[in-house]
């Protein structure tokens, strides 16, 4: 049933020959080819492009060089559909048992585990190519440095940045906030001015700006919440009246309610007054097409580490004049043009950014999850995320005594599933899922103002991304029914 | 596996004994887990010859918290403040049974901070015991 609707709802997209992904692993191959010492063959890498089907080419067809019984089952209509059997063996850790049991991962909005692809490429950077980038006239050394060079225009066409300048690398998505606070905040947002956040922020996206309100006396102002999760509207067009806002900064799909926010919306209404929007992405870019110049945000972050690459590396993506006019966040090595004794001179941007040595491999390995992605297309992760939501909502929405947080509609949210059963604590409720080998979260999920507003202490929280299937949601149902019968809800 | 939701902590859970206020409590503590917003809170009342007389144990989150919070009241009365200070990790462990992940000990381990944390105020604190503190 869900994989009918799977195939029906990707039918259009789904190609690979015509979807992007196609042109970034082409690219990316190409590169790979310009620096010989990294052209060995990979297990995992397709030889041959898989072909366009056509009606009656079912079964043969392979997809990353798989071909399953189960796939047959995944044409429909002679269209290729979404895969999930395929994908879950790029995924190692997925051979794991927990207690005896297959782990079940849905805690992807926390981080999601890695294909060995990525795997696989950081250990091939740290056996044949490791050397510090933009220094060495050296053959391994240019060799580091373009395929870190190659990972930020990936970044930039992924998200549809107008150049690889406006990619700067930073640790994550916290990072990526605080420099946006700490560079153009200080220095834009100043005496008796505001800044717009809303009530559903994680802290990376509310902790920095009080530190900025706190040194610069500036002010904060919350645009409220819903009952059923939805940014309240009229409280952003109140704030934005008050005329002193610099800065309107929110999240693009909340990482505990799962909403996604009709951001061009607020972006372009906050443009009219003047203000620049930074919008946290880190819940939306590995989930669905992002493209920045559509939504013409002034900033975007997001990390690595939820989109399968590596912890530890992220992007600030910022307009290019804006970055232009921005201090340095940090000062050391690489983000210098001189440096005399008592002062220097900054590098255009991205560098004037990335001072020190930056996380060389976790940007090349970012860079590889990004071809992982690709490949399968952001549009059909979108609508597996999707279909799995709509799945959990229907399947938990049945067990007796379990409340779902946020939007009623499922289509209103991306991936992400808070709930709670009965007085069940989240913790007791994760610990007995842990038990079966099913791994959720639990707790304020970074967002205590928003616990708050929902007049709870914590939720479980169930997330799902791409290697995720419905058998699982059907184990994680019967896990919290069991919750249910061991806490006599 | 067993679980670690055994009758008995869940019976506990569900009808904590000592749960209340005792207004005239020397010994007074209360602490909170930040991971999970477990809230737990102690009273000690002790007589002349230092011996608990009367305990409560307060607060909300989890069963593993407030079981354990439950049990710990129990097995402090009757006992002298100095017994009381040589409850150790591994007391409130084996009342509780049971695997715990390292997340979960911090709940399990929570009212015996509490009750530490209370005990050393009342007694006067020195530099090893804010080590044992927060070892817990
Ligand atoms: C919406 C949102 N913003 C920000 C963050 C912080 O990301 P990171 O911890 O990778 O910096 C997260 C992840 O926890 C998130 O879900």
């Amino acid at each position: 049933m869900l994989k009918q609707r799977w195939a029906a709802a990707s039918s259009s997209t789904s190609l690979k020959a015509t979807s992007p992904a196609a042109a970034d692993t082409a690219s990316y191959r190409k590169a790979k080819n310009r620096l010989p010492g990294l052209a060995v063959p990979k297990s995992t890498t397709p030889t041959t492009k898989p072909p366009l089907t056509f009606p009656g080419q079912l079964a043969q067809s392979t997809v990353r060089g798989y071909t399953t019984q189960k796939q047959a089952t995944a044409y429909i209509h002679g269209k290729q559909s979404y895969d999930v059997d395929k994908i879950r063996h790029d995924f190692p850790i997925l051979n794991r048992l927990i207690n005896g049991k297959p782990l079940a991962y849905l805690d992807s909005a926390a981080t999601t585990q890695k294909p060995r692809e990525v795997i696989d490429e950081l250990t091939r950077f740290y056996s044949e190519y490791n050397a510090n980038v933009h220094r060495g006239v050296y053959k391994i050394s240019e060799e580091a440095t373009a395929a870190y060079e190659e990972a930020r225009a990936k970044i930039a066409r992924l998200i549809n940045a107008s150049s690889p300048n406006e990619i700067i690398f930073v640790r994550g998505t916290t990072e990526a906030i605080n420099l946006v606070a700490q560079s153009w905040g200080r220095t834009n947002v100043g005496l008796g001015e505001g800044i717009i956040l809303t009530e559903m922020e994680h802290h990376s996206n509310i902790v920095p700006w009080q530190l900025l309100a706190k040194q610069n006396g500036a002010h904060l102002k919350y645009v409220g919440l819903t009952d059923d999760g939805h940014l309240i509207k009229d409280d952003f067009r109140q704030h934005l009246e008050s005329g002193e806002i610099k800065l309107v900064t929110m999240t693009h799909v909340s990482n505990v309610l799962g909403t996604i926010n009709p951001i061009r919306e607020y972006i372009r209404e906050a443009h009219k007054e003047g203000c620049r929007v930074l919008v946290d992405a880190a819940q939306s870019v590995p989930h669905m097409p992002v493209d920045v110049q559509d939504m013409d945000c002034d900033f975007l972050a997001f990390s690595g580490h939820k989109m399968c690459g590596p912890t530890g590396i992220g992007v600030l993506y910022a307009k290019k004049p804006i970055l232009e006019e921005m201090p340095p966040y940090h000062g050391g090595g690489e983000m210098i043009r001189e440096v005399h004794l008592y002062e220097s001179t900054w590098r255009d941007p991205p560098y004037r950014f990335e001072a020190g040595t930056t996380n060389i491999a976790g940007a090349i390995g970012l860079g590889e999850a990004i071809d992982y992605l690709s490949e399968i297309g952001l549009r059909n992760i979108q609508v597996h995320d999707q279909e799995l939501t709509e799945y959990v909502h229907d399947m938990l929405g049945k067990v007796k005594g379990v409340k779902i947080y946020g939007p009623a509609n499922p289509r209103a949210k991306a991936g992400v599933i808070s709930f709670n059963l009965g007085d069940v604590h989240a913790h007791d409720m994760a610990s007995l899922l842990d038990e079966d080998g099913i791994a959720v979260r639990s707790g304020h999920h970074c967002a205590q103002p928003l616990m708050e507003r929902l007049g709870v202490s914590s939720t479980t929280r169930a997330s799902v991304y791409v290697y995720n299937t419905e058998d699982e949601i059907d184990r994680l149902v019967e896990s919290v029914e069991r919750a249910g019968r061991v806490f006599k809800v | 596996m067993s679980s670690i939701y055994s009758e008995i902590i869940l019976d506990y859970y569900r009808y904590p004994r000592n749960k209340g206020i005792l207004p005239h409590a020397q010994i007074h503590a209360r602490d909170t887990n930040p991971l999970c917003g477990d809230v737990v809170e102690m009273q000690l009342e002790v007589d002349e010859r230092n011996t608990v007389r009367d305990v409560r144990f307060n607060g909300q989150g989890c069963a593993i918290s407030q079981a354990s919070a439950s049990m710990l009241t129990e097995l402090v009365k009757g006992k002298t403040v100095d017994d009381v200070r040589k409850i150790s990790k591994e007391d409130v462990l084996s009342l509780i049974g049971g695997q715990l992940t390292a997340v979960r000990l911090k709940c399990a381990l929570l009212s015996l901070k509490v009750l530490k944390t209370g005990v050393y105020n009342y007694i006067g604190s020195t530099d090893a015991t804010k080590d044992e503190l927060s070892s817990l």
